[in-house]
């Protein structure tokens, strides 16, 4: 049977991490290529990476990165930020990057997602979806909105009637971050990712929280996510991702154990 | 040399990729004349059953496949590589190069494990029961998983040919291999060392299965 993923989240801003991430020996490395080296090494089995860069030159550093990315690990990998049209999409994909995930342009643009997926197929297109909660309301009957802007801009979007409609527009995967939960490493809002995860047929990646193996235990039961993103925990070697593995593996929970 | 066919199916660069870092040199190309000089020969390809054998047509590349196969040469299919070397796909309801007697099927909808609807496309890692052993899968350990992203399966009309299995809700043949043939719906240039390992052994390897 199909394992949950574990998916580390590398930052990068104009080619370099925009936080340093412990390395063996406790150094603190900038190079986004040798993190995911160091995190295919761990046993990822995935990995996501953030592009926060605003400039077209930094995009180009990017394309770089992606390309020498897929020369160092041989597993899957996503690219988002920046994202703002199929053009950018083409170049992501063909500099090596498996998928590429598309937040507040399909929130402008929801076309965006069903030309990749026409495009690229949809296994390549994954929304980011930016989450806060809310009051119940008649616009937003589901309790949790839609943000963009790092959270700052609420957009009066109901984020399952989103979810429902990205995978419909042909979206393949859903990444999922709980703005409320990003940052606390206090656990993931398990009701957002098993709400979402429950109503739409498309695998959810669930974002935002992650501080200890536990709380990714939960998500990937309780929280019925398919994957879960983390930062932090590994950034600063709290934990490998091997440990983490480890504790879901004894836990009962099916991972890859072998890599 | 080994050569990638290369049919506008996907991006095969990350196969490419692979085999430059096991130190393999090869070719990616289209042309006929090319393959042929070709120690052994990639079908890879990520798209559409449809689309792909529109163009797999057009360049001859259906009926060379099938000469290739016959001289003993060893071929190895990777996802829509694999799909499409069947008599029939019934994504697009498209008929096939014909290499192996059977169809690529679809998942079946409403797929159970443990109380849960499972997902399709079945994107993530799983692991390949291995009914024997096979050149290409030595030195891989028993519980290594590899990286799959489909919506359909290979449904060989001779279980003899069935090489490994894969459980999504249902059993399904997930390598196929006949003589010179080895066929896997899985991603080995994207699952990490054990698919690398594949990778290296399908390049050292002569087509004879034993």
């Amino acid at each position: 049977m199909i394992s949950k993923r574990i998916i580390p989240c590398l930052d990068v801003r104009a080619g370099k991490l925009t936080k340093g991430i412990k390395f063996k020996g406790n150094i603190d490395i900038g190079d986004p290529v040798e993190a995911a080296r160091e995190y295919y090494e761990q046993g990822a089995d995935e990995i996501v990476f953030y592009d926060i860069t605003a400039s077209s030159d930094g995009r180009d550093i990017m394309i770089d990165v992606v390309d020498r990315v897929a020369r160092t690990i041989f597993i899957p990998f996503s690219v988002g930020g920046g994202i703002r049209n199929l053009e950018d999409m083409r170049r992501v994909i063909m500099a090596g990057a498996e998928k590429v995930s598309v937040n507040s342009t399909a929130v402008a643009n929801p076309e965006i997602i069903a030309q990749g997926a026409q495009a690229f197929g949809s296994q390549c297109i994954v929304l980011g979806m930016d989450v806060k909660k809310v009051a119940v309301t008649d616009k937003i009957p589901s309790g949790y909105e839609i943000v963009i802007n790092g959270g700052r801009q609420y957009t009066g979007i109901d984020a399952l009637w989103w979810a429902r409609e990205a995978e419909k527009l042909g979206a393949g995967e859903i990444c999922l971050n709980s703005i409320d939960a990003d940052g606390t490493q206090d656990g993931y809002e398990l009701n957002l990712t098993a709400m979402i995860s429950e109503n739409v047929q498309i695998p959810v990646i669930a974002s935002g929280g992650a501080g200890k193996p536990e709380h990714l235990a939960e998500v990937l039961t309780t929280g019925k996510a398919d994957a879960a993103l983390i930062a932090s925990m590994v950034h600063y070697r709290t934990y490998t991702i091997a440990q983490i593995k480890q504790y879901l593996h004894e836990h009962g929970i099916k991972t890859r154990m072998l890599w | 040399m080994i050569a990638i066919i290369d049919y506008k199916a996907g991006n095969l660069t990350s196969v490419a990729r692979a085999l430059q870092c096991i130190g393999e040199d090869f070719l990616i190309t289209d042309k006929i004349e090319k393959l042929e000089a070709a120690s052994h020969v990639i079908f890879p390809g990520v798209g559409a059953a449809g689309e792909a054998m529109v163009y797999l047509r057009r360049k001859k590349m259906d009926v060379w496949l099938q000469n290739w196969v016959a001289t003993g040469k060893p071929l190895l299919g990777i996802c829509l590589g694999t799909q499409i070397i069947f008599d029939y796909s019934e994504e697009n309801d498209t008929s096939c190069i014909g290499l192996v007697g059977g169809s690529t099927r679809r998942f079946p909808a409403g797929m159970q494990y443990g109380g849960r609807s499972l997902k399709i496309p079945h994107m993530g890692w799983n692991s390949v029961q291995l009914r024997r052993p096979h050149p290409v899968f030595q030195d891989i350990p028993a519980g290594a998983e590899f990286y799959f992203v489909h919506s359909y399966y290979p449904a060989p009309a001779d279980d003899s040919i069935v090489l490994g299995v894969t459980d999504y809700g249902i059993e399904f043949c997930s390598v196929l291999a006949e003589k010179n043939l080895v066929a896997m719906q899985f991603h080995p240039e994207k699952s990490g060392r054990p698919g690398l390992q594949i990778l290296r052994n399908f390049c050292n390897w002569r087509g004879d299965d034993i």
